[in-house]
């Protein structure tokens, strides 16, 4: 750069100006980590949800009159990596809050960061219940429905079943047992006459699909609980399909109307699945609509699960900000339980009590239109409606 | 009755599957020796090409095999590719530097996949045929299971007849045993090497394509395949087709009736068959020893005390490490003592498979077993963290000495499958155990008070690392490095000196695992947390990855390869979104400009090198 007059001139006043005038004058920076490259299928399209809010939001003025900015990095589905780049967020970056996450691990693993360095950390997509609860603390807040929370929503229409002989399906891992258990505990609480005789827990990503199908299908059970999803699902729907494992049973699922894991199963979605997910092919409400109009105008497609994830993630972030009147850590904290903000499924709020979000979800029934698979007889849950009583939060939650 | 004789029909299935997989490994590896790390993302890749050809055919039988040979045919145009653009010109460096190379292949074509076929798993629209089922013992088995459980055999036997019947066949098994010869008799070798590899890649993107109807393209399939193809063409014994089928046949069956008597097993049966089975015979089912073959065969360079150019090298960077708080920002500083913790790591993995000989593919078992000791010590038992410093290197070096027992009988790849074996079987039992907090691991694990700062943090993992891999190097230069070298280049003449090869490879495992145990323990004081991940494939893969980067056979290799790895990382992945397209082509362009590793070039450059 050649030194002008002009330039000496606009850095002196620069220097000279107070520091409250710049911070006026600079962006509000959201440091962001999401396994953007092992999960993309999931990443992508909630990316593109964040960059549209984003987006809206600067054009609008940003906030408190500052630009929203978000600083995004890729933690490769690991949690040591996800720590060391949030230390480059906070440390070199100077970002004002910590978001984003996907998986369990990361996220805890970054909560733990978030408590250790006295930062918040706004926690996306990972659904362990630990993460608000048994872990919790005060600089950890999280967004989606838990796995407690899909069991929940589920329990209600799978205890209308007349079906007593359960089996179950789910990913080797913490989301996949921890679901599982919280189904079994809730839906005995009021079918004491169900029983679980068979389980199945196949490696995330390796599903053996037709020895599953077929171990399954020897307990001779009534009613199915599956928890798995992604390439897992369907290879598990097809075998399922051709080998008959679904004909008269009645099949509760858990995350199967999301489109992103709903779509790849196209002309073989089986009918009938209760399960929570997204109808974004028949929702009519104003905000749904006017969310997925934008995300169409802007990307070319429709949004998914993720996207609307990303999306309610900023202006939840953008509530906090509005009424702590700031960005300041310990303020925002503050703020942020008992306020509430808008999402593509309507208002939610952050509960105070142990720092989750009230965004809900859809639960209804797969069915098939022309190809494709798609959820009917849907409707949405609100997630307080999800959450166990205060007094068993107060004891799942030491913090 | 019925239930059997369904789960036995699903287990060949299976197997067929297992061994479509596995078969292209073995042939690969059989006739070049080359481990090709890349045999997933040709498999991943021959179910994409499948796709994108399959949809655009008509739906009839006919159309699709002709679809799956198409894919089959494009993926051996691949690997004829892969062979003549890269391995071709490595074959002569030092052993594994193929796998280094075709590392960098797996994290290109994940970035590439990802660019052309977009995010979404792309399903295979099932027509009515593939859909179609057969009635036995009154269940529906699916037709395709059928089609499958009659391929695999009928792939083995043309496999079989390609090799035993054929001129080309005759060729190839003669390059297996006797390059040289060989080529003194004018055979053209690398038109052999290059047909076996594309030989090789096409049947990997035959099981890519024949996979495809029974759920989508995907790309997280090359991970999920690579495990399982290696597995099979060890327990089958490397090379022995008929052994992969044998292997394929076992686990597919245990997996099909274990899953239904102990369903959380499925992380690691696999790997306690393998286990097992190398327990019991060394070289896999229907494997034959490994002779070496000649013109391959390895004049190690001489291990020198470093030359005075190189100790003041070392002393500056040292002292600039030093200094290194008083410069940079807590965020650097998390940064080198990440990568003293890496260098650690690698010189640890460097003493077992330099002077030791010995390959690991697990070597992150001890570095997780440090670090969960140090973790759940200092967790659970609130000791201090001295303590939990001393208890991860320990625990590891204990365990080691429980398991090296197994390991030091075996050699060369069967070896490095073993010590993998064990991280998995190490890492399933932490993934699934309570008391280790399962995947969500166990949080909270921050330094004492006085050491809370990390300025001071850092000193104390620069002293702790530097002075571990200084130590490791002081050992072998020692008279016990020496003797260890001798037992590694000819075990029977150390013999009959007197030296005992088998403890001396013994106390090298030992010794390696205390190391790792100890940069897993300052490991998880720096971050904070200790997970599952840490004794995960990726992590091991990452210690070989630094140390042949470095260079095998110099001293300053790992140290080098640590942290030139973990630099390139850390950079790489906060400047773009394509971090594993540049990390995959920096690799395969430092694999192909440094085929002696870093490390080795320098030295090389020095005039420093015997060979």
């Amino acid at each position: 750069m050649r030194l002008t007059r002009r330039a000496l001139l606009a850095g002196s006043a620069t220097l000279a100006a107070p520091a409250i005038a710049r911070a006026q004058s600079e962006p509000i920076r959201i440091g962001e980590i999401n396994s953007y490259t092992a999960v993309p299928a999931f990443t992508l399209p909630y990316r593109q949800g964040w960059q549209l809010a984003v987006e809206q939001v600067n054009a609008a003025g940003g906030v408190l009159g500052r630009k929203l900015e978000v600083i995004s990095r890729d933690d490769a589905g690991r949690p040591q990596d996800a720590v060391r780049i949030a230390g480059e967020l906070v440390g070199e970056q100077k970002v004002d809050l910590l978001a984003g996450g996907f998986l369990s691990n990361v996220g805890l693993a970054i909560s733990d960061f978030a408590l250790q360095n006295k930062r918040l950390y706004v926690a996306s997509e990972p659904l362990t219940d630990a993460l608000v609860w048994e872990k919790g603390h005060r600089y950890c807040f999280r967004l989606r429905p838990s796995t407690y929370m899909q069991a929940a929503m589920l329990v209600g229409d799978a205890a209308k079943l007349k079906a007593k002989r359960w089996v179950s399906v789910a990913p080797n891992y913490e989301y996949g047992t921890s679901t599982v258990k919280w189904f079994k505990q809730l839906l005995a609480q009021q079918r004491p006459d169900v029983a679980f005789v068979a389980e199945q827990l196949p490696a995330l990503g390796r599903i053996d699909a037709g020895a599953t199908v077929a171990a399954l299908e020897a307990a001779k059970p009534e009613a199915i609980l599956n928890v798995t999803f992604g390439p897992d699902l369907t290879n598990f729907v097809r075998q399922g399909n051709t080998r008959g494992l679904f004909e008269g049973r009645s099949v509760v699922s858990v995350l199967t109307g999301e489109p992103e894991y709903l779509d790849p199963l196209g002309d073989e979605t089986p009918t009938g699945w209760v399960v929570t997910g997204y109808p974004v092919d028949s929702v009519t409400d104003p905000d749904n609509t006017a969310f997925i109009a934008a995300y169409k105008a802007k990307f070319n497609e429709t949004p998914k699960m993720g996207s609307v994830v990303g999306y309610a993630l900023i202006s939840s972030i953008v509530a906090g900000l509005l009424k702590a009147g700031g960005a300041a850590t310990e303020a925002l904290c503050d703020a942020l339980p008992g306020v509430s903000f808008n999402t593509p499924f309507g208002r939610a709020m952050w509960r105070g009590i142990d720092h989750q979000s009230t965004l809900g979800t859809y639960v209804g029934r797969t069915a098939l239109k022309g190809g494709h698979g798609t959820m009917v007889d849907w409707r949405y849950v609100n997630g307080a409606d999800a959450l166990p009583s205060d007094d068993v939060v107060h004891r799942l939650r030491p913090a | 009755m019925d239930a059997f004789l369904i789960q036995l029909l699903t287990g060949l299935a299976g197997a067929s599957s297992l061994f479509l997989v596995a078969a292209g490994l073995t042939v690969i590896f059989g006739v070049t020796r080359v481990v090709n790390f890349s045999h997933g993302s040709l498999f991943m890749l021959g179910a994409y090409i499948a796709w994108s050809v399959l949809t655009r055919l008509p739906r009839e039988p006919g159309w699709h095999v002709a679809g799956v040979l198409m894919a089959a045919l494009a993926t051996a145009g691949i690997g004829a590719l892969l062979e003549i653009g890269l391995l071709r010109r490595i074959y002569r460096a030092p052993e594994l530097l193929q796998l280094l190379a075709t590392f960098g292949v797996v994290l290109m074509v994940q970035d590439l996949a990802l660019l052309i076929w977009g995010p979404d798993d792309l399903p295979l629209p099932r027509p009515p045929w593939l859909r179609g089922f057969v009635r036995i013992a009154e269940q529906q088995f699916p037709l395709y299971d059928l089609i499958l459980i009659a391929i695999a055999p009928l792939v083995l036997g043309a496999l079989w007849l390609g090799f035993t019947r054929t001129r080309w066949g005759t060729l190839v098994r003669a390059a297996t045993q006797d390059r040289d010869m060989l080529a003194a008799l004018g055979v053209d070798q690398r038109l052999l090497f290059t047909s076996v590899f594309a030989l090789g890649a096409g049947l990997a993107g035959l099981g890519g394509a024949l996979a495809l109807p029974d759920g989508s393209a995907n790309l997280q399939m090359d991970m999920s395949v690579i495990t399982d193809a290696f597995v099979v063409v060890v327990v089958g014994g490397m090379g022995s087709l008929p052994g992969a089928y044998l292997a394929a046949l076992l686990i597919a069956l245990l997996q099909a009736f274990g899953i239904v008597l102990l369903p959380k097993a499925t992380l690691v049966l696999m790997f306690v068959v393998m286990a097992a089975v190398l327990a019991v015979r060394p070289h896999g089912l229907l494997g034959r020893a490994q002779v070496p073959t000649r013109g391959e065969a390895h004049a190690y360079a001489l291990i020198r005390p470093a030359t005075p150019v190189l100790r003041a090298l070392g002393a500056a960077v040292l002292a600039l490490a030093l200094v290194a708080p008083l410069l940079v920002g807590s965020f650097w500083l998390s940064v080198l003592t990440e990568a003293l913790v890496a260098m650690l790591f690698a010189a640890s993995l460097h003493a077992m498979m330099g002077p030791g000989g010995m390959i690991s593919f697990g070597h992150a078992a001890w570095f997780g077993i440090g670090a969960y000791a140090a973790a759940l010590a200092a967790r659970g038992l609130s000791v201090p963290m001295p303590v939990g410093l001393l208890l991860g290197p320990l625990l590891a070096g204990l365990v080691a000495l429980a398991f090296g027992w197994f390991v030091v009988r075996l050699s060369g790849i069967y070896l490095a499958m073993l010590t993998l074996a064990f991280a998995q079987i190490v890492w399933a039992v932490v993934f699934q155990s309570e008391t280790t907090g399962g995947d969500n691991g166990v949080l909270g694990v921050w330094p004492d008070a006085w050491a809370h700062d990390p300025r001071i943090f850092y000193l104390l993992a620069l002293a702790l690392c530097v002075g571990g891999t200084l130590a490791l190097r002081r050992v072998l230069f020692s008279p016990f490095g020496y003797a260890l070298r001798a037992a590694r280049d000819a075990p029977e003449r150390a013999g009959a000196i007197g030296l005992f090869p088998t403890r001396l490879r013994m106390a090298a495992f030992c010794l390696a695992g205390t190391a790792a145990g100890l940069a897993g323990a300052v490991g998880a004081y720096s971050k904070g947390s200790v997970f599952p991940s840490t004794i995960s494939i990726g992590r091991s893969v990452d210690a070989l990855l630094m140390v042949l980067l470095g260079g095998v056979q110099t001293m300053a290799g790992p140290v080098v390869g640590a942290l030139a790895y973990t630099g390139l990382y850390d950079v790489l992945i906060r400047a773009t979104d394509l971090w594993r397209l540049v990390l995959g082509a920096a690799i395969v362009a430092l694999v192909l400009a440094f085929p002696q590793g870093i490390a080795g070039a320098m030295q090389h450059v020095a005039g420093d090198d015997v060979t």
